[in-house]
Order: structure tokens, then sequence, then C-alpha cells
């Protein structure tokens, strides 16, 4: 159906040009949290991707207007028509700040350890699994196997996850990389880490080999790069107004008055991935009924919850995916608010009104729990929205806290009737991840038509073919309502106004290489 | 003396062990595990693949029975090895090591700031003849321990770093990094210390012994000072125990708002993570200190004030 119906969001285009870019100068960067680690490959929290990334490059990077897989270390590539084997041609005169040159050998060192990697490692793993081994062809090719088809791939190849690091890095323990930072080919280096505090970093001198996204060539513009780790988010937004930093990230809706007042530019960009949304456990009964599970979805009013809980500017969920996903489709009108017809659907599956005003069935209430952990402070306000929209169709809803360690446990045993979550991922395979009986199947689906659209789309190399194949599963996978999509996330940043050029990624993280001050 | 020393190191060894054991079994009683917690971070499903987490769990030993896991973290923490951070894999003691001085800084100046201002105000009160000033000096100290520590350093940071840009508003950097934070640190200790002290001083004063100092003609501010304080200091002292525990609490809460590096910031961090040999070396190293003050005071006390060993049990 629709290819690539991706935009640029209106406000992250990242900096007015007044005057012209010129070199020099610190930028200060305040996140909430430390990973505890400043190895890429190892850390999953944005807050220290924001910092890390720019440590390392990958082999490809990936247009975030377009979503498109373009050259950084590897000039070009070929993917084999199974999308089992991928080979990347490297470029020339690439090295390391330890001074080692970049080679085939080198990128296929750092494929073989990722499996060697601890459970911070766990996004690079999912990137490489089925990992069948990596041969070296020449000194500046390198082709990449895997045991079943995995499209996906070329897009992780793009990801700070899988950032090329020099042989001698390779060889450390995961902790030594952790704690003594890692030798990576980018635009900077790491100058000082000092554990719930700071990140310090410094321009890479004779750095020629950026992105081709990149608009400047050649070496980055600020002459170092600190990341203040600030856990108070009133201290960030007060520090930021108050000139003792540039630039902060996590910004929510609570700050967004503050910081216009004090002439802070706000920067925000959708997250890729699925959205916001309820996943139904269709083990349970009541989820079994497709009626049920659209009744709800159509029950929700989108355009409420986006506009009272969440950032200016976020948007309403048009899918399952947010709109910043390579192959999204606009399915806006099957998620439109209709409490008359979720209404009569659940008179079809014979919930009738009750005197309190909740439905019943042969003497069942109509009522379930969604399980949710606080890791967002807008979850809890989204799902007492979400409680009271539902009451209004006579559907019952208990919300039920819990701790981010227990989110394994529960999604391993299903244990749950509806879980609220999102997955950040700029690759529409991540449907298949979440979606796909043959892995975890954590929303316990049947066996359907949608495996095979989620099998055929992995394996489609044509990236035509594999957006109408994605286009297609999220049509499904919104007609079946397998989860009631409700709100894309945001990633919304304060910068000064002196800040210019920074700009969100495909993922919806930060480039630092053109950003200049002035 | 010999006895007494011996039982309270006996108890001091045993509180330890209590409070080593208590922490373990709440961290099991948690659900979920350090793994699944990392796995858990931002929610990200693309890293649930369940062979790989219980792999890793089986890696990290966390697959073993409770009883097993206990026996071997506590023979090695009995070995004064509380293992490797499961967050950044790094040895828990040099985490603590690196944490500490940072931590030690901040509840020193504290501890300085509340014994000077809180110590003063008690004299001061009890000392002005200015019946409205001692009615309002005294009721600055309940003010002060109820007030919330949290709201207390959001509050300067706003007047003093936001406002008035006098002072940062976060890090650990140099002097000027030290006085907010040592300030809100210092407010609620002061105020107990305020209490304590001005109560005692307060009883003090009707003593037969500062009467008798008052009819030999003893100037009033050396009868104050000189006698009356003197012995009201040691119900103070006896609270320090307190204020040990107290401080270091406190200072999970200032070093969050102030962004500093320390012990309470890699305990908030290691408890949210379930980092369990973190969490386990922290408590040790908490309840190592909280010991050793309250044996050091019960030791000096009866060096002090010899009547209290003569009486039996020391206080």
């Amino acid at each position: 159906m629709s290819a690539l119906l991706l935009s640029a969001c209106g406000s992250g285009d990242g900096g007015t040009g007044t005057g012209s870019p010129s070199s020099g100068g610190t930028l200060t960067f305040a996140v909430g949290s430390d990973a505890g680690c400043v190895d890429p490959q190892q850390v999953g929290s944005n807050d220290t991707i924001y910092s890390t990334r720019q440590l390392v490059d990958s082999l490809t990077d990936q247009d975030p207007a377009t979503g498109k897989i373009v050259p950084w270390l590897a000039e070009s590539w070929t993917v084999s028509k199974d999308a089992t084997a991928f080979t990347f041609k490297l470029r020339p005169g690439v090295t390391f700040s330890d001074g080692t040159p970049l080679t085939a050998q080198v990128v296929k060192e750092n494929f073989d350890a990722v499996p060697k990697l601890g459970i911070r490692a766990l996004l690079a793993k999912s990137y490489l699994a089925g990992y069948a081994g990596t041969t070296v062809v020449d000194d500046h090719t390198a082709k990449v196997t895997f045991k079943q088809p995995n499209a996906q791939f070329l897009q992780a190849s793009s990801t700070f996850s899988l950032g090329i690091e020099s042989s001698a890095t390779v060889r450390k323990t995961p902790e030594e990389r952790c704690t003594k930072g890692v030798s990576g080919s980018g635009p900077f280096t790491l100058s000082s880490y000092v554990p719930n505090q700071s990140i310090a970093l410094a321009r890479r001198t004779g750095y020629a080999w950026g992105s081709s996204l990149f608009k400047k060539k050649g070496e980055a513009y600020l002459d170092k790069l600190v990341f203040k780790i600030v856990s108070e988010s009133g201290v960030r937004t007060g520090s930021l107004q108050s000139g003792q930093l540039d630039a902060i990230g996590s910004v929510g809706l609570a700050d967004e008055a503050a910081l216009k007042g004090a002439g802070v530019r706000l920067q925000a960009r959708a997250n890729p991935g699925v959205v916001f949304g309820l996943g139904f456990n269709e083990s349970r009964p009541l989820f079994q009924d497709e009626k049920v599970r659209q009744a709800i979805s159509l029950a929700i009013d989108r355009a409420q919850i986006a506009g009272t809980v969440f950032p200016s500017g976020t948007k309403p969920a048009t899918s399952v995916l947010s709109h910043t996903t390579p192959s999204y489709t606009d399915l806006s009108s099957r998620l439109a608010l209709d409490k008359a017809r979720a209404g009569s659907l659940l008179d079809e599956a014979g919930w009738k009104p009750g005197p309190d005003g909740i439905r019943s069935k042969n003497g069942a209430k109509l009522s379930f729990t969604i399980t949710w952990a606080p890791v967002a402070a807008t979850n809890q306000p989204s799902l007492e929205l979400i409680q009271q929209q539902l009451k209004a169709v006579g559907v019952d809803v208990t919300l039920k806290l819990i701790q981010v360690a227990q989110f394994q446990v529960i999604q391993q045993k299903s244990d749950f009737d509806a879980l609220w979550g999102n997955i950040t991922r700029a690759d529409p395979d991540i449907l298949r991840t979440s979606y796909s009986t043959a892995l975890a199947n954590i929303y316990r689906l049947p066996p359907s038509e949608l495996d095979k659209l989620l099998d055929r789309q992995v394996a489609a190399t044509d990236p035509a073919e594999r957006a109408k194949l994605v286009g297609q599963a999220q049509q499904w996978i919104v007609e079946h309502a397998v989860v009631a999509p409700v709100v894309e996330l945001q990633t919304e940043l304060g910068v000064a106004k002196k800040v210019h050029d920074l700009t969100f990624d495909a993922s919806s993280r930060i480039q630092l290489h053109d950003t200049w001050i002035g | 003396m010999r006895r007494y020393v011996i039982r309270r190191v006996a108890q001091a060894a045993g509180v330890l062990w209590t409070a080593y054991t208590v922490a373990f079994l709440v961290l099991d009683y948690l659900p979920g595990d350090p793994v699944s917690a990392m796995a858990g971070q931002g929610l990200d499903q693309t890293s649930s693949d369940p062979a790989q987490i219980a792999q890793l769990k089986h890696e990290y030993g966390f697959d073993k029975p409770v009883l097993v896991q206990y026996a071997e973290y506590l023979g090695r923490a009995v070995r004064g090895d509380f293992g490797d951070s499961v967050a950044t894999g790094r040895p828990v003691t040099s985490t603590l090591a690196d944490a500490l001085p940072a931590t030690l800084q901040l509840t020193t100046a504290g501890l300085f700031l509340a014994i000077l201002v809180g110590g003063g105000l008690a004299v001061l009160a009890t000392y002005t003849s200015m019946r409205w000033l001692r009615q309002l000096l005294l009721s600055l100290p309940p003010l002060g321990v109820s007030v919330p520590t949290f709201w207390v350093g959001l509050m300067l940071v706003e007047l003093f770093s936001f406002r008035a840009h006098l002072f940062p508003a976060f890090g650990n950097d140099g002097l000027r990094g030290l006085v907010l934070p040592a300030i809100a640190l210092a407010i609620p200790s002061g105020a107990l210390i305020s209490q304590v002290l001005a109560k005692s001083l307060l009883n003090t004063l009707n003593e037969p012994y500062v009467q008798t100092a008052r009819a030999k003609g003893a100037g009033r501010a050396r009868v104050h000072l000189r006698h009356a304080l003197r012995n009201a200091s040691l119900p103070t002292l006896t609270i320090i125990g307190v204020l040990a525990g107290q401080l270091m609490a406190n200072s999970v809460v200032i070093e969050t708002v102030f962004s500093r590096n320390g012990l309470g910031r890699v305990t908030a961090g290691a408890v949210g993570s379930q980092d369990i040999p973190v969490v386990q070396g922290v408590v040790v190293f908490g309840s190592f200190v909280f010991v050793l003050v309250n044996l050091v005071i019960d030791l000096v006390y009866p060096l002090i004030d010899p009547r209290i060993v003569v009486a039996g049990r020391p206080a």
C-alpha cells in the first residue's frame, strides 16, 4: 500500500541558521541518568546513548526523513536474495582513536564478540539473532551471514548497538569496556567518565569519514561535549533557564511553559517503533472475542490523551507503528473514536449494560486489568483517562502497577490481561519481534495470516516489496485489534538558542557532529 | 570493662548479620531479578528473548535456590568480597570506595553545620531573657525536623542558584558546589541537635549546682557556657548515633536533588535496577558505620561520666 510515508517532524529540524557555523566551544548537555557503562554496544538507555553514540561510527546510517539506509563506514553493500548474507565494502583510510585501521577483520571481531557481552547488550544481541558468522572476503570486504532471513539487520547495522570498535577494545572484558571506555572511529573521543556525574568527550582531530548524512565534512565543530547527569527534572529545567546548561533531555509537559518563557527552543520527534498502547492477552477468554478488543479500541479517545497528558505536539496513534517508522501506514480512519459502534459491538458480543452502568454477561462483569510500570510520568495519567473513557461504554478497568523488573516475568508467564507499553526501534521488524507466534509470543496470539506476513517481510530484500508486506501486517494487527494503539511517544529536548544544528537521528536520538554554538 | 567490650562487639556483629540477611530477604521477596530489571529498561521488548534471559540468569546464578545464593553471598561477604555489580560489572568494594569520599565530605560538612547552627540556636534560645525571642527560636527546630529534605533542597536551588546565581545547582565540583547540599542536609540534623540540647540546657539550668554557682557569684554567661552547657551536652552525644543514620538516609535524597555522586546516589540506582551485590554492600557498610558510631559512643560515655558503668548497664 504505502511505501515510505515518513515526514521529518515539524519542530525537529534542529536550529535555524543565524550566522555562519564556526568551530570551537563546549556543549553542556544534561541527562537524567547514568547507565554505569560507556560502551555503546552495551547500553540501551537513551540518556547514555546521547553521549556514547558520538564515540563510534556504524557501518551504515539511516536517513531520519526517509528511513533509507545510507553509507557511513561502509561505502556500499549487497544483500543476498534470501536476506541471509550482507556484504559490506568498507571505506579505506578509517582509523580508530587508538590509531589502528578499520579492516574487515575488525568488523568480524566486533560481531563475533557480541554474544559474549553481558545482560547490558541485549539490543546488540537481538539484532544479531541467528548470526552464523562473518567472513573476511578481503581487507575491506566483510560478509555477515545468518542462519535465517534477517532483513532487519541492514537497519541494525546503522545503530549505536552495532557501532564498530577497535580490535584492542573488543578483546577487553565487557566490564573494562564499560568503565574505561572504548576506542571507536567516531567524531569524538572519551576524555573522562565519572559515574553518576559526567561524561566528557573531546573532538577527534583528523576525523574524515563522517556519515553521508552529516552536513559538515571532516571534523566536528565543537571542541568538547560535556554530559552532566542531573536526575531531578526541575533542576535540569532551572539550570537550562538560568544558563548553567546548553541543552537538556527528557522534557515533559510540566517543564514546557517555563522553558518557552526563558527563550529555550523545544525540539521534538516521535520515537519510531511500536506506539504506546494496550496489548491484549489472547489466552484470556474475554480477549479471545475480537469484538470486545475492537470495542475497547474504538472507545479510546486518543486525541484527548495525547493532548492532555503528553508534551505538546505529541500525536495520537494512527497505526500500531509511529509515523516516524519506515513503512508506517496511516490507519487513522480505523482508530477514530466511535463510542456508538463500540457499544453495539459489545451488545453483539452479548455484554449487556447492567444497573451500575458496567456491562455483564451470564452474571460476569465486563472488567479487566491493565498492567503497567512507572517508567514514564505520562503512564499513570494516560491510563486513568483510558479507565474513564472505557467506563463510559460500560467496561470496568483496574490498573495494576508493577515494577520494571517484574515486566519481564509477567510477559514470560503471560500473567496479565492487558499490558501498557511501547518499543523504540527504527525498523518495522519490531512487529515480528512483538507479534510473531514463532518468537516469545507475549500476547499468546493464535497462529494466523499475520505470521506469514511477518515472516515474509523479514525475508524480503526488495524495499518496495517489504514495505507492502509491513503495511499489510499493520492493517491486519489494527483490523483484528491485536493491540489498541493509543499514542506516539515523543522525545523532547530543550536547547538554548545559541546552539545550532543539534539534530535527531532516525531513532530519535541525537547527532552532534554538525552541532555548533554561535 | 573487658567483658563489656566483648559483648558490645558481639552485638555489633549480630546487627551486621541481621541487616545483611534482612536486605537479602527483602531483595529476594521483590519480584524479578537484576537480569529482568535490565532487560525491562524502557520496556524494550526487542530484548526479551526468554531463552537469552534464562541463559543470562543462569550465568549470574539467579536460577539457584535461594538458600544456596544466600550462603554463597554470605560466605564471600564474610571474607570482605561483595562480588561485582550486575549493572556495571565493577567490584562492589571499589564502587563504594569511589563514592565514599563525596558522601563523607557532604555528611561531615552537614554535621559540622548542624552542630554549629543547631547548638548555637539552643544556647541562644536558653540564654536570652527576651521571652518572644526565646519562643521564636524554640519554634524553629520542630519546623526544621518536619519540612521534607527534598523540598528544602529544591528551594535552596531555586533561590541561590537559579535566581541569585551564587552556587551551582548540581555536581560535585569544589567547595561552592558543597554549600547548598550541606545546608539542606544540616537542617533536619541541626534541628534535632537543637531540640535535644535546648531541652537538656533548660533542665540543667534548674539543677541545684547551677543555683549554687550563681550564688557564688559566677556571671550569667559563665554559668551558662561553662557549667550548664558541659553537662547538657551529654544527652546530645547519645543522639549522634541517631544522627549518623539520619545523615546517611538524607544523603540519598540530597545527592539525588543536587546530582552529586556518592553512596546515596549509588544506593538509589542499585535499588532501582535490583543490583543485589551493590545493595548488599551498601547495607553492610551502612550498618557498619551505624554500629561503629554507637559502639564508640557506648565506650566513650563511661569515660566521660563514670557513674554510668558503676550504675551497671551503660546507656
